[in-house]
Formats: C-alpha cells, structure tokens, sequence
C-alpha cells in the first residue's frame, strides 16, 4: 500500500483529524512549564484516544474511557497538583536541565523506532477488516461476567485493596499529630 | 484502516510518555506520563481486538481491566505522593535522596 492510497479511505482522514491533535497534546503534556496546562493537555490526549476508539467500534471502552480516565483520574490529577506545592502557573523547575532533555530525546527517539521498525515490518499491508456492526455493550457484559469473571472479580479486589491502601497511607495520623517526636 | 497506523500511533505516545517519565522532575508530572503510556497500550489493545475479529472480545475486556488498574495505579500514586510532600515539603523526585550514600 502506498502513501496515496491510504488518503482514499475517509476512514483514514478521520483517524489523521484525530491523531495530529493527539500527538500535539501529548507532546503538550511533556513539554509544558505549567501544571494545570498539563493536565489539560492530557484531557485532549485521552479524547483523542476515546474518538478512536469509537472509530474502530469499540464504543462502551470508549465511554469508560471518558467517565473513568477523563472524568475521575484527571480530577484526582488536579486534586494532587492543588494539595502538592499550590504554585499553579508558569514554573521552570519542573523539567530537568538541556543536557538530560538530548538524552532522553535520544533514547525515546530510538524506543518509537525500535518499535515503529518492528511493526511496519510485521504488520506491513495488514487492514483492520471492516466490522460488520460495533460491538455491543450487551455481549461485552455478557463475555465479562461469563468468560472472564475471575480476571473480573481479581480486578475489583485491586480496586478495594487500592482504596484502603489509599485512605491509610494518605490520612493524617493523630497519634502522630498530638506527639510531636513521633513522625510516620 | 491500516492497522499500522494505528500502532505506529501507540509507539509515538509510548515514546513520548518514555520521555516525559525521563525529564520530568515534578512526581505528579511523572505519573502524567505514565497515564499517556498507558493510553496508548490501551490503543493498542483496541486495533488488535478488530483486527483479529476475536470472538471473546479479549482486546476489550482487557482495555477496561487497563483502565481500572491505572485508576487504581494513580490513587496510590498520588497518596504517596500526598505523603512524600507532607514529610518532605516537596514533590520534587531529585531531592528523595535520603538513601544515597
């Protein structure tokens, strides 16, 4: 397949229209000097991601996407950001120096070529076939409490364990608190 | 849709979540980064649950298990976070050098 015959399909201006903003906003999310910018860009990249995933069908990942990601962890982002050093605005100590910037260019540079090298060459003309229909949100509940309840149930136990563990490290201890030379 | 399209653009985000982990110094920034890397593996996911047609939608089901252990991930990334900064009154990675020689 040639570079002209990927601009054919309107599949494809759709899947560029909602990539180039995407790799713009991650770029953002990495680059910028101000915190809350960051976490907004973040936004975007996390839109794009749930637009493509609604391109290729995949509908109810896609809203899980935007309630779970966009809606709680972004706002768990800002909340961490508020409670940690409030200077929200432009800030120059948040990246490290020119010299550590090169190399990490460097190194992510040859990861996206490693990885970009290995696919183009296994997955050369390869299309994703056209679905027929999207997949319903009906047969993914079905498969999730049928075929895959136990990987189901395993993950809610993290979700549990992870809020407790939550809760107890963050919460400030009184006993602490009311004697002072003892600290955490 | 070419799969590698796709692909190629979960290979740009990873790589761009591997530098943002690399020269961020700000530990929220950080797990910003990690949360791009973990998009773009859910990208990846995604293509290869149509491209492959699977029946169990295994590509799917594991995207949302993704997602709910990168929720989990940044809830406790954050606590810590929360509890680094209220010892050390900072959320600066370069200066959690207490077990440096």
């Amino acid at each position: 397949m040639t570079i002209g015959d990927f601009f054919t399909t309107p599949q494809n201006w759709v899947f560029l229209l909602i990539a180039l903003p995407m790799l713009y906003a991650a770029y953002k999310v990495t680059t910028t000097n101000n915190v809350v910018h960051a976490v907004l860009a973040l936004v975007g990249a996390l839109a794009g991601t749930a637009a493509l995933f609604i391109l290729l069908g995949a509908e109810f990942v896609a809203w899980t996407v935007v309630l779970i990601s966009i809606g709680a962890v972004i706002v768990l982002f800002l909340f961490g950001i508020m409670i940690t050093r409030a200077p929200i605005g432009q800030e120059v100590d948040l990246s490290h120096p020119r010299s550590v910037k090169i190399w990490a260019a460097l190194a992510s540079g040859a990861l996206f070529i490693m990885f970009g090298a290995a696919m183009l060459d296994e997955f050369g003309d390869d299309v994703i076939p056209e679905a027929a229909d999207a997949t319903r949100t009906g047969e993914l509940g079905l498969l999730i409490f049928e075929r895959y309840v136990i990987p189901f149930e395993v993950v809610s136990l993290v979700l549990l364990a992870a809020l407790i563990g939550g809760i107890v490290i963050a919460r400030r201890d009184p006993a602490a608190d009311q004697q002072p030379g003892v600290s955490l | 849709m070419p799969i590698n399209a796709f692909l190629l653009l979960g290979a740009a985000l990873f790589s761009i979540g591997v530098y943002g982990l690399l020269v961020r110094r700000n530990a929220v920034l950080i797990l910003l980064s990690v949360e791009l890397m973990m998009a773009a593996v859910n990208i990846n996911l995604i293509a290869f649950d149509r491209f492959l047609g699977d029946e169990m939608a295994a590509g799917q089901v594991f995207a949302l298990f993704a997602i709910a252990v990168a929720a989990a991930e940044v809830g406790i990334g954050l606590a810590i976070i929360l509890l680094i900064f209220r010892n050390r009154q900072s959320a600066n990675v370069d200066e959690l050098d207490l077990l440096r020689l």
